[in-house]
């Protein structure tokens, strides 16, 4: 079982959480915390697998994550999962958003957070692994987005345009976009 | 309208959307808890709003919120809402607000059952996905018990995308509602067959998820995921399934022999590394398991150390991580194969990543020897200089310890060296196991003897330097070794080369300081070390120095008379009293010393840290009783007097009296000696230890080593050195000793050699020295710690009454009740109406199927819920109610029934065990079939249970293969299907789904044969004929006594005796009363007060035409031999004018068959019993009988009581037991019309009665 899965980047800030058992919120932020504590303070060429985290779980829990450019994806997992499926399944997971957001960057992440919500859905569901096949997960994803842009969308057409005005009044878009040019480089490993 | 739809959109055009949210954030960095807060009062404000759209933007901006930390619950009913929407845009927002954060206790998610249950069955899958994703957050017990037949459908669906999401989320609803897993558990099953990847791969990880926490009951799905393992090829499904084998393996070797050649070929095929990984995992798994006689499986173990050694010498440290994990878990059972590369691992200690040096630290625990250990642990030392200041070095602290401690210290030559490594980590600063450093030192110089002078030395020099030791006031920090060095000095103070000056330092101001229980300590041991002196101080002439040691402990002493903590305190101010008397008695010239040093006499033995759990409560003592009449509840006082007594670890070292009366001292000893030797409840050493530890010139005779003094005996602090650490010198010094014992051996050796003149040396003089060549440095005796006399064995620790999965330890092997089924929705006015005055079982037919029923089918149901009761309860009590309540039903309806009574007697007896215990035969079945010619122990007791079987093996799916159709209960056993299964191709196996189906269905009516008939169910099969147990007791005009005779398997003595009585004449009859003569052997149990011969009075009273039945108890003493009882049945017939007394005798006939109780038997099991040769045989052969097997074998069960073991064909095992334990095997054959039982019993009288039995039985017929 997989008992959470955090995305935050290099300075510990939550690009997605998703428990699967309750946390109160402030025990999330507490998780969150620590994980990156003890996350970000490993080098890059050490392994990906971590023990401890008091706050979750037990001796039976793993911490198994990647870092990406910017993001660190860290899955928490008990004894049931094996170690390399789930680094596995991370690189099938970012590769997923890779498609999707065609060449994903933490910006990517960061506005479309919901997005990323309903991609991972379809990758893992209730704390365990529903789908490993990209092009699956991929095919299922797209299929949605399609029925909600023929509903319209969340945020209709008059509303874009409207939102399109309103950013183009905004001097500071583009300084927000200069910490988007560290695209998550997806290295190709070898086959699962 | 028009215009509020416009205004409705231009406000929406300004409201924010996600995107904006999140940019606001970024552009507020210094104020953004107040920007978030009036972005919360904006989505307050849409929230209020009636357009979905802006609810729905307001829910996905607040999930974003709740990311960042922010309390969302409020929003909840919105949430709600937005789910609710049609839209899938929006209710995929709603749903995932909802799995980010609802959870068991949200109160709204009552409202969402009906919603998520239309969602579920929406045409669109993609709704019904999104709800099933949303569910898998946030089910709860209600919901999972409400949906779980809505998601049970799904699991059928025609797109696997919403199949594969079914199958998950049961395991949500099992968890939730584990009532649910035996209904679902057969489509689960069947999914793990799905044609598509995704679906099977999700079923064997739910199934996986199951048998990790209850993996026996899942044994028998060994096959299906043997087969699944060698057809499939997702890595994901295979590394599951090879997962969940590693959990199954403890519980049934035979399947890690099977294991182990397909395990090993993945091993060599396979190229991805978790799949290899995996698959080592379980071999080890496999290994451990079998740890015990498999020589041959050292090729095994090679490939695995070697494939793991791969591993680790990877570049990747993920694998290298990997590895030394797997390493660990070969270690256990497998030391001397990882020892080999030691290398690696201690190479492995050096690495960068703390990861891999924990792992590799783990690993060392088991690597170590007597030859290397001082080796292993200076490398340790060296890591724990590097290592200031890290959560790492108090990882290496423990690890040092636990390496040196493990096994009772049984790797270490020298204690000396052990304690100065002890004293050379109490230099760590800002250690949390000070602690753990103090027990062991306390528990070195406690157990072996031989050290403590050597201990006693160096604690008095740590104690000199104590301010070392005393920056880190923490608890648990690292002053707690004063406490240690304290106690050490004063118990074994006779070592003490300078106690006077130890005396000192235990006194200084600065102890005061301390923590209160260390300072508890010291001043107790001052008192000791006190004694001490003055002994040596009173030797001498001159007495002004025994003053001069009173006059310094009374001035230093009110130091810590004044502290705040209580047990200093009390401590110090009993002593300084003490110390001023003595005083006292000095100035007067007597000679006190012997005196004092006699409050401190005696040993203490170590006691062992469980003892004290480990004492048996003694028989007749209630811990939880009263004793006295609790306080009544107006009495309550405040619990202040709990808060005086601390926790602090106040170790009493001894009872103090503080009256110097040498003779009442001596007699109050005696007395509680005295009263210990009575007491049960003290802890006594056992005699043995008393024997050599009590008397104290024992401790002289303990060879006292010389130390070597060019040593110095100083704590390595800042002042003394010598360019080495002190254990270092220790080291060299062993090395030396070692060195010159090798030396010696030579030479004698070599004389040897000389004497004998053998020609060539064999013996390889320089080779490395083996582990037996190292003696200890000395002689040291390790004392056991002491245990109660009569301890317990075990005390496990329990497991965690809360854990979720316990509640799914349910067995899946048993057939389904009716009652387990989901609940439906259903009508419940319908319902009601239904089922008027059913009382009791009206809530079970509540959560039932409304289908319709026939009264006959309803009253079906009710033999089927009653038939689950029983199961669940022997109780014979219960029974009878039972029986009671069904027969007043009867009454009400107007009916005789007696073929109810017997069809439940059949399905009772007949139909459980058999199928039980046929289905853990046929998964034996498979088992056996494995390729084990290596373990010839295991399989001969493999062969010996399939010996019965053994010949008519061949060809036996094809004979049943007509018969199928003419199948009935009895041979329906999953046993049979089973090995078709294996044998036939898909279509058929479609098919006997299908008809699985239909025996559901048909179980309640073929168990009753006469009734299948009159509902026309039963229409192609032929049922087996109807049976009963009742035979006649005795009939006249008026009524008629029917009687079965059932073994008490609670009571070995008892037999229940059933009895019908039918009322046959036109007249009421009352006031019946059974009496019996009692024989010797075989008495009726009558009430108390009642005389041996007064008649037992029947409960009931019978109207014309109705029976009901009463049961009696009887004892019998010996059950070998059947007999006979005489007995009378009296009762008064009235009728409209008159009543007449009459009276009928009869004969109860016990026969030895109704000793017997159907009990299941694993087919193991029954190996083990035939083979065990207890068991006297005989036979038995029957002609002429003329009927199919399988009746005969149902007729053996239901007579006689047996179960089937196992059965091929015409062949077949069977077993019962009596009330009185004896075993009844029988091996039942049958060709044309000849039937041979060959039967075997501990008790051959009575083994010779049943099969008379059985014969009289297939006379008859």
């Amino acid at each position: 079982m997989i008992k959470a899965i955090l995305i935050f980047n290099n300075h510990g800030k939550p690009r997605l959480i998703r428990f699967y058992q309750y946390f109160t919120e402030d025990m999330q932020q507490q998780i969150i915390r620590e994980t990156f504590h003890l996350v970000s303070k490993r080098d890059d060429n050490v392994c990906n697998f971590l023990e401890g985290g008091s706050l979750i779980g037990g001796s039976d829990y793993k911490l198994i994550y990647r870092h990406y450019a910017t993001l660190y994806f860290v899955f928490c997992v008990d004894s049931s999962e094996s170690e390399l499926g789930i680094l596995d399944l991370i690189q099938v997971f970012v590769e997923t958003l890779d498609k999707c957001f065609e060449n994903v960057c933490e910006l990517d992440l960061i506005f479309h957070m919901d997005k990323v919500h309903y991609i991972l859905q379809e990758v893992v569901m209730g704390g365990m692994v529903l789908e490993t096949n990209m092009n699956e997960i991929v095919a299922q994803v797209e299929v949605q987005n399609r029925m909600e842009k023929s509903e319209g969308g969340l945020s209709a057409a008059p509303a874009r345009a409207v939102s399109a005005v309103k950013n183009m009044n905004l001097p500071e878009i583009p300084r927000n976009i200069n910490i988007g040019d560290i695209n998550i480089k997806v290295p190709s490993l070898s086959p699962f | 309208m028009a215009l509020k739809i416009v205004k409705g959109s231009i406000d929406r055009m300004f409201d924010k959307n996600l995107q904006d949210l999140v940019r606001g954030i970024r552009n507020h960095k210094e104020d953004e808890a107040k920007y978030i807060s009036t972005c919360i009062d904006e989505i307050k404000q849409e929230l209020k709003q009636d357009n979905i759209a802006v609810k729905a933007n307001a829910v996905c901006k607040l999930t974003y919120l709740q990311m960042l930390g922010y309390d969302v619950s409020w929003a909840a009913f919105n949430i709600v809402e937005v789910m609710s929407s049609s839209k899938f845009t929006y209710k995929r927002i709603g749903y995932l607000a909802a799995s980010q954060c609802f959870h068991e206790s949200t109160d709204v998610i009552m409202l969402t059952t009906n919603q998520i249950r239309k969602d579920l069955s929406s045409p669109n899958q993609y709704d019904t996905g999104v709800a099933l994703t949303g569910l898998s957050c946030f089910v709860t017990p209600d919901l999972a018990r409400d949906l779980a037949n809505d998601i049970m459908t799904l699991m059928s669906h025609t797109k696997p995308y919403i199949r594969k999401k079914a199958v998950l989320i049961m395991y949500k609803v099992f968890l939730k509602y584990p009532e649910s897993l035996r209904p679902a558990f057969p489509r689960l099953k069947e999914k793990l067959e799905d044609p598509d990847p995704g679906v099977q791969s999700a079923a064997v990880n739910v199934i996986c998820e199951l048998a990790r926490r209850n993996p026996k009951n899942y044994l028998s799905l060994a096959p299906l995921f043997f087969k699944l393992m060698t057809s499939s090829t997702n890595n994901w499904v295979l590394i599951k399934i090879i997962k969940l084998f590693g959990a199954l393996t403890p519980l049934e070797p035979r399947l890690g022999k099977k294991l182990i050649e397909p395990l090993t070929n993945l091993i060599h095929s396979t190229s991805a590394m978790s799949l290899l990984y995996e698959c080592v995992n379980t071999v080890i798994a496999v290994l451990i398991s079998l740890s015990s006689g498999m020589p041959n499986h050292s090729a095994s173990i090679q490939l695995c150390v070697q494939k793991l050694r791969i591993l680790i010498e990877d570049s990747d440290q993920n694998l290298k991580y990997l590895g030394l994990l797997a390493m660990s878990k070969i270690l256990k059972t497998h030391p001397k194969s990882v020892q080999s590369h030691k290398d690696l691992i201690l190479q492995c200690l050096d690495d960068k990543d703390e990861s891999i040096r924990l792992r590799a630290l783990d690993l060392l625990y088991g690597m170590v020897s007597k030859k290397n250990l001082m080796e292993i642990v200076k490398k340790l030392m060296l890591h724990v200089d590097k290592a200031e200041g890290t959560t790492y070095r108090d990882e290496l602290l423990t690890k040092i310890i636990d390496i040196c401690s493990q096994s009772n210290y049984q790797y270490i030559t020298n204690f000396e060296w052990y304690i100065s490594i002890l004293v050379e980590l109490t230099r760590l600063e800002g250690t949390r196991h000070g602690h753990l450093i103090a027990s062991q030192m306390l528990d070195v110089a406690i157990r072996v003897k031989a050290i403590r002078a050597f201990a006693v030395a160096q604690m008095a020099t740590l104690l000199d330097n104590a301010h070392l030791l005393t920056g880190n006031m923490q608890r648990n920090g690292i002053c707690e070794v004063s406490y240690a060095a304290a106690w050490i000095c004063g118990e074994f103070s006779e070592h003490l080369e300078n106690p006077m000056q130890t005396l000192e330092a235990m006194l200084r101001p600065k102890v005061a300081t301390l923590p209160g229980h260390i300072q508890a300590v010291y001043v107790q041991n001052a008192a000791k070390l006190f004694a001490t002196v003055l002994k040596s101080q009173e030797g001498n002439t001159d007495s002004t120095a025994a003053q001069e040691t009173s006059q310094l402990m009374i001035e230093r002493l009110p130091l810590f008379v004044q502290s705040a903590n209580l047990e200093v305190q009390e401590r110090a101010s009993c002593i300084l009293q003490l110390v001023k008397y003595i005083q006292k008695l000095q100035q007067k010239d007597v000679e006190v010393a012997e005196e004092v040093s006699a409050l401190f006499a005696g040993e203490l033995n170590p006691v062992a840290p469980k003892a004290q759990k480990k004492v048996p409560v003694p028989e007749g003592l209630d811990l939880d009783a009263w004793i006295n009449e609790p306080p009544s509840e107006s009495e309550s006082e405040d619990e202040q007097p709990k808060a005086i007594f601390t926790k602090e670890e106040t170790k009493h070292s001894r009872p103090r009296h503080i009256e110097v009366d040498e003779k009442e001292l001596a007699r109050r000893r005696e007395a509680r000696k005295q009263e210990q030797a009575n007491n049960p409840f003290y802890i006594k050493a056992s005699p043995s230890s008393q024997k050599v530890y009590q008397d104290t010139p024992g401790v002289e005779h303990i060879p006292v080593v010389q130390i070597d003094l060019s040593v110095p005996l100083k704590v390595p602090g800042e002042t003394q050195h010598q360019g080495l650490p002190m254990s270092d010198q220790y080291v060299k010094l062993e090395e030396e000793r070692r060195q010159k014992e090798r030396a010696e051996k030579k030479k004698k050796e070599k004389k040897k050699r000389k004497e004998k003149r053998s020609g060539r040396g064999k013996k390889h003089d320089s080779g490395p020295e083996s582990e037996e060549d190292i003696t200890p440095a000395h002689m040291v005796d390790i004392v056991t710690e002491e245990m109660p006399e009569n301890a317990l064995p075990s005390d496990d620790d329990d497991k965690d009454p809360n854990d979720p999965h316990k509640a799914l330890d349910i067995d899946l092997d048993k057939p389904l009740a009716d009652s387990e089924k989901l609940p439906v929705r259903s009508h419940r006015a319908v319902e009601a109406a239904k089922s008027p005055g059913e009382d009791g079982d009206a809530e079970t037919v509540a959560t039932q199927q409304p289908k319709k029923k026939s009264g006959k089918d309803k009253r079906d149901d009710k033999k089927k819920d009653k038939d689950k009761e029983r199961k669940k309860s022997k109780d014979e009590k219960k029974k009878k109610k039972h029986k009671h309540e069904e027969k007043e039903e009867d009454l009400l309806r107007g009916e005789v029934h007696e073929p109810v009574v017997q069809s439940e007697g059949i399905s009772q007896v007949a139909e459980l065990p058999t199928s039980t215990s046929a289905e853990v035969s046929d998964l034996d079945f498979w088992l056996s079939n494995a390729p084990v010619p290596s373990n010839t122990q295991e399989a001969a007791t493999v062969a010996a249970a399939e010996a019965p079987v053994a010949e008519v093996v061949s060809g036996a799916a094809q004979d049943s293969e007509p018969d199928e159709p003419k199948d009935t209960e009895m041979e329906e056993t999953k046993s049979s299907k089973h090995k078709k299964k294996k044998q036939k191709k898909e279509k058929e196996e479609k098919e006997k789904k299908k008809k699985k189906r239909h025996h559901h269905h048909h179980r309640h009516s073929d168990g009753g044969g006469e009734e299948s008939v009159q509902n026309g169910t039963v229409e192609e099969e032929e049922p087996l004929p109807s049976m009963s147990n009742y035979c006649l007791l005795a009939e006249n005009s008026y009524i008629k006594m029917v009687y079965d005779i059932q073994g008490n398997l609670q009571d070995g003595s008892q037999v229940v005796v059933s009895v019908i009585f039918e009322n046959k004449c036109d007249s009421f009859l009352k006031s019946m009363e059974f009496n019996v003569l009692d024989s010797l052997n075989s008495k009726l149990q009558r009430p108390e007060g009642s005389g041996p011969h007064d008649g037992l009075t029947v409960p009931f009273q019978l109207p014309p035409g109705v029976s009901n039945e009463a049961r009696f108890v009887f004892t019998v003493q010996s059950i070998v031999m059947p007999q006979k009882l005489k007995g009378t049945l009296t009762f008064i017939v009235k009728n409209e004018e008159s009543s007449t007394h009459e009276k009928l005798d009869f004969k109860l006939h016990f026969t030895c068959t109704s000793y017997l109780i159907t009990t299941p038997c694993y087919s193991d099991a029954y190996a083990k019993l035939l083979e065990s040769g207890d068991l006297k045989g005989s036979s038995l052969k029957l002609e002429g009988v003329n009927m199919p097997f399988h009746h005969l074998l149902a007729r053996i069960c239901f007579h006689h009581h047996f179960s089937v073991v196992e059965r091929i064909d015409s062949c077949s095992s069977m077993y019962s037991r009596s009330i009185q334990g004896h075993h009844v095997c029988l091996l039942v054959k049958s060709s044309g019309q000849t039937v041979s039982i060959d039967a075997k019993c501990d008790e051959p009288t009575m083994l010779g009665n049943v099969l008379d039995e059985i014969k009289q039985t297939f006379s008859q017929c």
